[in-house]
């Protein structure tokens, strides 16, 4: 089935989508509110798959809640805690419940989460993943069996456009788009001067592309991330304007800004989207959008 | 010259599987550990010193040349009477070491290091695993870097989202294998060979245990 995300990205609208976190626990309160809060506003929701290697309740759970509560979730699928047996069998379990969006992802070092001794898996790498998806659409596994019911996927995979050196990190994105990727969320991106650079040579590609917008919350968060988040690159700009924010207003600043750069991608058309991370403050992203003069 | 890279256990640890066992033969090997400074002679005397100290007996102790090696067990007979008082093993040896002796002698063991990898020395006192044996090798199309070794999560078609100025997500004083093997290929003029998506990897090139026979033809 195409799934409405997809529908959405072949529209030519401008694309939003937003991250929802599943819980450290079976208590979906929070991440319900959020489902329901955003499952309208937005083109499609990604649930994070053990995010920075924490073990959380599954991304294919959050999926599902979504589905139920009437959204349109993009599953988030890493290759650290999966094999490719694993990974094949859950992408079966999600077509049959109606997740048709697929985020592929290498996923981080397990050295960087809450399980610091465990094994990381890599039985395949992102890349694979997508051409994994590629082939069970065609009704075989990736060990050339016949599948009894074949899925459909809109399946994306994300890029560093900042990354620094730039060049392997295009030649995987090249990659990713020849293995069967139709849509890219990027990572977090604040410089859009560089952004439109990336676009100039992305453009050529027959992929939509999502530009990632995350929400600052501090200057002391922002220069954490410089220091800390790879290929994530906040200016001495950006920060001097929400230090100057006046006391308990950093977050008005962060959304003022969040909202400012959509608008600007939008009005200016650099990206096919948006996609929004406001982790663990979800319930702004409604204002971000409305910063950003977007309506549902 | 690839060496059997290791590193002492902690003292805790190996308190704990000493426990009730009060007579010990410590055991040191000349080779690797000798040259990484965790099983020659002057660790094997350091073992000793610090046995006696917290109460133990050391029925005797010897550094054999290469424990690794058949002939270990013709040189542990000369020493027999000291080995057979004791309880048990202290082996300060790779595990290559420790099981060699364990089936020539089939006497109780500890192994007094960790054994980390196969590695070679690559500057003085510093040592890199660089290959970790796959059996099904890649390097001919990776300008002659391991990414399945170089790379944290070895990753055949190139860089992770962790990748940061050329150093690994996990520690940024290590290179990125695919920085490496990207310059590599740049200067080789073959980075086609990066743009090749790799299909998902042969993980049983050789099922554990690897074996090998030379063919009796
Ligand atoms: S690919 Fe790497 S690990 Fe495998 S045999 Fe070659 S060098 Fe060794
Ligand atoms: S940063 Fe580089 S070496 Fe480290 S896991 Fe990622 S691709 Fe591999």
């Amino acid at each position: 089935m195409i799934s409405s995300f997809k529908k959405s990205l072949d529209s030519g609208k401008f694309i939003v989508t937003c991250e929802v976190a599943p819980p450290k626990g079976i208590n979906l309160e929070k991440t319900a509110h959020h489902i329901d809060l955003l499952k309208d506003k937005v083109d499609a929701m990604n649930l994070t798959d053990h995010q920075s290697s924490v073990m959380r309740y599954p991304s294919l759970g959050g999926a599902l809640m979504v589905k139920e509560m009437g959204g349109e979730p993009i599953l988030q699928m890493t290759c650290r805690d999966r094999n490719r047996l694993a990974l094949q069998g859950d992408l079966l379990f999600a077509a049959s419940r109606g997740i048709n969006n697929v985020l592929c992802l290498t996923g981080d070092s397990v050295m960087l989460g809450d399980h610091k001794t465990a094994k990381g898996v890599f039985d395949l790498d992102s890349s694979q993943l997508l051409a994994a998806i590629r082939i069970l659409e065609k009704g075989k596994d990736l060990g050339g069996n016949d599948l009894d019911g074949s899925p459909v996927f809109c399946a994306g995979a994300i890029v560093t456009p900042e990354a620094n050196p730039i060049e392997p990190q295009l030649i995987k994105f090249e990659k990713k788009i020849e293995a069967g990727a139709e849509f890219i969320q990027t990572q977090a991106v604040y410089d859009l001067v560089r952004l439109k650079t990336f676009m100039e040579y992305a453009r050529q590609f027959p992929v939509k592309i999502l530009a990632g917008i995350l929400l600052l919350t501090s200057a002391p968060m922002a220069r954490f991330m410089n220091k800390n988040i790879a290929g994530v690159n906040v200016p001495q700009t950006l920060i001097d304007e929400i230090s100057q924010a006046p006391k308990g207003g950093a977050i008005v600043k962060g959304i003022e800004i969040a909202g400012r750069m959509i608008r600007t991608i939008h009005t200016e058309k650099i990206c096919d989207g948006v996609h929004i991370m406001a982790i663990g403050k979800e319930e702004l992203v409604p204002d971000i959008m409305a910063a950003a003069d977007l309506t549902s | 010259m690839i060496r059997s890279i290791t590193k002492p256990k902690s003292k805790e640890e190996i308190d704990t599987l000493l426990k009730g066992l009060n007579r010990i033969f410590i055991i040191g090997c000349g080779t690797c550990v000798t040259l990484t400074r965790t099983g020659g002679a002057p660790e094997v005397a350091a073992m000793k010193e610090a046995l006696l100290e917290s109460g133990k007996l050391v029925t005797g102790h010897v550094v054999v040349p290469v424990a690794c090696d058949n002939l270990t067990s013709e040189i542990l007979n000369e020493e027999m009477e000291k080995i057979e008082q004791a309880d048990v093993l202290l082996i300060m040896t790779c595990a290559f070491g420790v099981q060699t002796v364990s089936s020539q002698l089939k006497r109780m063991v500890v192994p007094a290091l960790d054994t980390l990898f196969i590695g070679k020395e690559t500057a003085y006192g510093q040592f890199n695993e660089i290959c970790t044996q796959c059996g099904t090798c890649i390097i001919g199309e990776t300008g002659g870097i391991c990414p399945v070794t170089n790379c944290h999560k070895g990753l055949v078609n190139g860089p992770c989202g962790g990748t940061n100025q050329g150093k690994c997500e996990i520690d940024n004083n290590k290179d990125c294998a695919w920085t490496l093997i990207y310059n590599r290929l740049t200067e080789l003029g073959r980075l086609d060979s990066m743009r090749k998506l790799q299909g998902p990897r042969n993980f049983l090139g050789e099922p554990t245990p690897g074996k090998y026979q030379i063919s009796k033809s």
